[in-house]
């Protein structure tokens, strides 16, 4: 695969009006490499009216727009809210206004299992899926778009009366699972609680009643001499979720990922100390799988960064700790997994410590390569590809950005060094993906071993255009045009949160409060 | 209605008086879509009274149809469907007619909620009995080849109940296209029809013949039990059992054993665990040669398992597979293979082994008889009578009567008391508990003299714990105690104690008086609460704690049935008046519910939670303040 991506953005206002002014800007080629790409955005909407598509209960559109009053961006809760009433959503009164300005930073992307559909998790606790626009309708350009689906207040904050502890609704991951039926399914979760929501559609409703008409007025007694059973009418298609299943009260610690298992009936999910095992149908018990608090909590020195079950192999699970390391377990061997079954370590280099040695080599994000024989860990400035039969030294090691490591001291000051960066395969293993800081997200070909630095923003990537690669120089070394010296990143701005389309190139990249998609141009054109 | 009055619309009339019954049908029918989940809910469970007053035709042209279609509810409606559709045949039109409620039926075996699919398919096997040989091939079968290959594992998980309920009723064509459907199903790349097909596979080989067994059924197990997925290969162990209870002696050797010897050793600890889970089964399944040549040796490694989980389930299996060992050669595996594992087991790491294998070890005293017992089990008795984990002791204590039997008590009693004692101090109140439920058992085996002397200081000590389960407990023990030992040595021994509590400064010990009053009247009979009792009680009622006098007049209601009518007249009745004019509102309300006699004693639970009260100050009595069930739920 060339790493060139071409992007094409469009329309800010994500939930999907009906009718998409998409902008074809052309080609560019770059020196560096032939990029013919185009890409599309969806600027997620950063406003609080998510919230108020919880679904079930519906409310005059007067209401929800003079509720709408007091956010900035009046006129797209309008248009957003009209739109998506004529998707047949339905609005809840259960508006928070009082969210923080940054209730809209986007937690976590998660794709599911087909492509067809894309979830975001945001800091107030919203989950929005996108789904993919059928190929070939009208407009020759929106094909496979990803519009608004569906929109639901997940998680709400709480408060833990015993602990004096605030839980935030912040969604700390989304996982899907493998389709069982037309509905969809997907586990969402924040620092407590995991729960189970269902995504389905309706395209009928009942009709007829004895007792009264259809808008409610009671019918004279006398008159009902028959009795009426109701029949189904089509309808214009309506999804709801409904939440199945809550898991609480399983983690005193953060909840730091969740990994459906291959066998379709268990997940794990996996806090600073413990990795539990959960049946999906059972939420008053789960197990404990792996346990690493010490009896004295000051001999604490490593706690558990992430953690995923193997793509088929239903009994390996993997979980990466502070220090670097990423530990195998078989959970055949014991019920209790505290033994690994391998210990994926590198030895440090003595030459290359300092104080920040330990900080920068914790791994933020572990995943299991979709062949299942690899796995792709993110630390603060590589991304490491580990062969599963090769436990001392990574298989290939990405530099994602050297030249930050002249400045870990202000990073460490600013406290960027705890940033955690997630990592994602591509749908063949060939290539990586991970973000940086300034908007940046990186991509590596392994294969190649050409690698390119990407932008997403709403300044650079205009509709349908191709994304150009951007360069990095380093401190000291001569500088090219266009390229952008370190001292002058925004470390504000940065890419945490990344996912890939399963089987085609179609990336999701979260940049604080906006999503961005993007597709290979060749791959779009293909069709 | 004028318009109805006259002679020509009598017929209307009649029309309209039935009206008045269709009225609270309509309103079934309605709330069927109602938005409330109760609502539905409700109509859903009396959908035979609609589809009643609709008629067979309009059910199946109507009602059905609806029904077929409004898989969009909420689980507990959808389940509440399901068991309706499965009793609904006569509602329809007779067996005749079954088969309308198979499409209503078959999109609820297709929803994601497992209970309503299960439901479901019980509905369906329940009405394929009801279907005639050939509606069973017109319409039952497509329904289950549908669902067999339909899109989502939902359906094919459904189908895989439904084979054994229609296969032995169908011609033999349908039959070889039933069989490759299960054939198919059992190798499907989802785990979750797998393992529903590895769960019906021993009930699907039960009607299939001999030599079908032996040729499909065997190698879909040997396939099953070998499945990359741990989870559908420890099901394969539950169909073992009935697969081998169907084959001939001859053939086990070589068509299941090489299985179950695997499943035995399996890398996966949770197939083990089943296999020490289903020891017994097993082990009745494959006969008693088999078991002296395999299963001895397969125990053993399960009684050693590197995985505490097995290591417990095979445990808790030891006295049912040496009870069912062959009676020629029981003794002599007991002693030589299976003991020596077992001693090892009573010093194991894990607690949840020490106590399964405490739970059952006294069981193998009456296996093994009197010197036996006093040689090699004894000794293993006392060690886990001095364990350091309470549910060890406790499964031990809980199981005396097995040994008492065959040895007597007195051998283990040296032993016994400082483990009582200890348990019954515990510091964990769930544990004290438990140790109070074997009291009255404990009292019968260990005879009056040794439970005066030993035991019945520990009986009133638990009178004033500081934990009201506790008291409670003590208060059902003695009434316990003296049902056993009966009522003159109640009179010696624990009334006098009893009642010396109705002075105590806590007003919770003089409540404590009351119950125990209330719990051993019956038992002490008229004579002794009359004297004795019934004195005290009164006293109580000018107790300065409300909270002790409102329960002078629950306990004199109480006891009033033992009491002659005598002493309700001139003595009871006084107080309760007085009571009933009390300044605290609960003890006039519940004065008067005893004067009246309706009063029903709530229990205790209840009781606790609408009564609370708490201090202001450390002197508990002066300032026990009352606080209704409002405030309560205020403050917290």
């Amino acid at each position: 695969m060339s790493l060139s991506w071409c992007v094409c953005l469009s329309s800010h206002v994500s939930l999907s009006l009906p009718h998409y002014s998409c902008l074809s800007l052309g080609v560019s080629v770059s020196p560096l490499m032939s990029l013919p790409l185009s890409l599309y955005t969806h600027v997620s909407l950063s406003l609080p009216l998510f919230s108020c598509f919880s679904l079930g209960v519906s409310v005059s559109p007067l209401m929800s727009l003079s509720l709408s009053l007091s956010s900035h961006v009046y006129l797209s809760v309008c248009l957003s809210l009209l739109s998506c009433l004529s998707l047949g959503v339905s609005v809840s009164p259960l508006m928070s206004l009082s969210l923080s300005p940054t209730a809209d930073i986007i937690s976590t992307v998660e794709f599911n299992h087909t492509g067809e559909l894309l979830a975001t998790g945001d800091k107030g606790g919203r989950v929005v899926i996108f789904q993919r626009e059928p190929e070939g309708k009208t407009e020759p350009f929106s094909q496979g778009e990803y519009n608004v689906y569906s929109t639901f207040q997940s998680h709400e904050p709480e408060f833990d009366y015993l602990k004096s502890l605030e839980i935030e609704e912040k969604i700390n991951k989304i996982r899907w699972l493998p389709q069982q039926n037309a509905a969809h399914f997907l586990l969402s979760t924040n620092d407590k609680t995991i729960k189970l929501w269902k995504v389905s559609e309706r395209d009928k409703r009942p009709e007829g009643y004895n007792l009264k008409d259809e808008e409610g007025r009671i019918k004279d007694i006398s008159t009902v001499t028959s009795l009426q059973v109701p029949v189904l009418m089509p309808m214009d298609l309506m999804v709801e979720v409904s939440p199945r299943r809550v898991f609480a009260n399983a983690h005193t610690y953060h909840v730091n990922s969740i990994s459906v298992n291959s066998d379709c009936e268990t997940y794990l999910s996996a806090d600073d100390l413990r990795i539990n095992l959960w049946h999906l149908g059972i939420t008053d018990r789960s197990f404990n799988i792996v346990d690493i608090k010490p009896a004295n909590m000051e001999d604490l020195t490593e706690v558990i960064t992430a953690a995923e079950f193997h793509p088929f192999h239903c009994n390996l699970f993997v979980y990466s700790s502070s220090k670097g390391t990423l530990r195998l377990c078989d959970m055949r061997e014991q019920a209790l997994c505290d033994k690994h079954s391998k210990l994926f370590e590198e030895p440090e280099d003595p030459s290359a410590r300092s104080f920040f040695s330990e900080i920068i080599s914790s791994v933020s994000d572990v995943k299991f390569s979709h062949s299942g024989r690899y796995l792709l860990t993110r630390d603060y400035l590589t991304a490491k590809v580990w062969d599963l039969n090769m436990e001392n030294k990574p298989l290939e090691t990405y530099q994602v950005h050297d030249y930050l490591r002249s400045k870990l001291c202000s990073l460490y000051e600013n406290d960027c060094i705890f940033d955690k960066f997630e990592c994602a395969w591509n749908g063949s293993d060939s290539v990586i993906m991970t973000g940086a800081y300034n908007n940046f997200f990186r991509m590596f070909d392994r294969n190649t071993k050409r690698d390119v630095t990407l932008e997403a923003s709403r300044e650079s990537s205009k509709p349908r255009a191709v994304l150009k690669p951007r360069r990095v120089c380093a401190a000291g070394s001569k500088r090219r045009k266009d390229d952008i010296s370190v001292d002058s990143l925004d470390f504000s701005k940065k890419i945490l949160h990344t996912a890939w389309h399963p089987a085609e190139n179609i990336i999701a990249i979260a940049a604080t409060n906006n999503l961005y998609i993007f597709q290979d141009k060749l791959n779009s054109e293909m069709h | 209605m004028s318009e109805h009055s006259g002679p020509h619309h009598t017929s209307k009339m009649a029309g309209a008086d039935g009206d008045d019954s269709l009225y609270p049908i309509a309103v079934l029918i309605d709330e069927l879509r109602n938005e409330d989940v109760q609502l539905r809910l409700n109509s859903i469970k009396k959908l035979s009274t609609i589809a009643l007053a609709l008629g067979v035709e309009r059910t199946r042209t109507e009602l059905l149809p609806f029904l077929t279609d409004t898989i969009y509810d909420e689980d507990e409606v959808l389940l509440a469907l399901a068991e309706q559709l499965g009793n609904f045949t006569m509602l329809v039109g007779g067996p005749e007619y079954v088969h309308c409620l198979l499409p209503p039926l078959e999109s609820l075996a297709t929803v994601e909620e497992t209970v309503v699919r299960d439901k479901a398919v019980e509905s369906l096997r329940k009405i394929s009995q009801e279907h005639s040989p050939v509606d069973l091939e017109v319409h039952f079968e497509p329904l289950v080849k549908r669902l067999a290959s339909g899109d989502w594992f939902t359906s094919r998980t459904s189908a895989c109940g439904l084979f054994s309920v229609c296969y032995p009723r169908v011609s033999s064509t349908v039959k070889a296209e039933i069989r490759q459907h299960f054939r198919t199903l059992c190798s499907d790349d989802t785990p979750m029809v797998r393992r529903a097909a590895a769960s019906k596979l021993g009930e699907f080989a039960k009607v299939l013949e001999l030599d079908y067994v032996k040729s499909d059924i065997i190698s879909l197990f040997t396939a099953l039990a070998s499945d990359e997925q741990d989870s559908v290969r420890l099901l394969a162990v539950e169909a073992c059992v009935s697969i081998a209870t169907l084959l001939p002696q001859e053939d086990l050797e070589t068509l299941v054993m090489p299985t179950l010897r695997q499943a035995a050793e399996d890398k996966s600890w949770r197939v083990r665990y089943m296999v020490a889970d289903k020891f017994s089964e097993l082990q009745k399944a494959v006969g008693p040669e088999i078991t002296k040549n395999d299963l001895v040796p397969a125990f053993q490694n399960l009684l050693k398992d590197c995985e505490a989980e097995v290591r417990a389930a095979a445990a808790n299996k030891v006295k049912e597979f040496c009870e069912n060992l062959p009676e020629d050669s029981r003794e002599q595996i007991i002693m030589t293979h299976i003991l020596p594992c077992v001693k090892e087991l009573v010093s194991d790491t894990n607690q949840h082994v020490k106590s399964a294998l405490a739970s059952v070890i006294m069981g193998l005293s009456t296996i093994l008889g009197k010197d036996n017992t006093v040689e090699h089990l004894l000794p293993l008795f006392l060690a886990q009578l001095k364990d350091e984990c309470p549910e060890v002791r406790l499964n031990i204590i809980s199981n005396l009567d097995c040994v008492n039997e065959v040895i007597g008590i007195r051998q283990l009693s040296q032993s016994l008391l400082p483990a009582i004692v200890e348990l019954a101090e515990d510091a964990k109140w769930r544990v004290r508990l438990a140790i109070i439920e074997y009291m009255p058992l404990l009292a019968g085996q260990l005879g009056v003299e040794f439970f005066d002397e030993k035991l019945n200081t520990l009986c009133m000590a638990w009178l004033i714990d500081h934990v009201y389960a506790i008291r409670e407990a003590a208060t059902c023990n003695l009434m316990k105690l003296v049902e056993k030992f009966g009522a003159e040595w109640a009179q010696n021994t624990i009334v006098p104690k009893v009642l010396g509590m109705a002075n105590d400064p806590n007003y919770l010990h003089r409540m404590t008086t009351l119950f125990c009053i209330n719990a051993l009247s019956e038992a002490c009979g008229q004579d002794i609460t009359t004297k004795q009792m019934l004195p005290v009680v009164l006293k109580m009622s000018n107790d300065q704690v409300a909270n002790v006098r409102f329960n002078v007049a629950k306990s004199l209601q109480k006891i009033g049935p033992v009491l002659d009518s005598n002493a309700l007249q001139s003595e009871v009745k006084p107080v309760l008046e007085k009571l009933a004019t009390d300044t605290d509102m609960d003890v006039k309300y519940f004065a008067q519910e005893a004067i009246s006699g309706k009063l029903v004693f709530p229990p205790p639970a209840a009781e606790t939670s609408l009564y609370v009260r708490f201090y202001r100050s450390g002197k508990p009595d002066d300032h026990a303040v009352f606080l209704s069930s409002s405030t309560v739920l205020s403050l917290a």
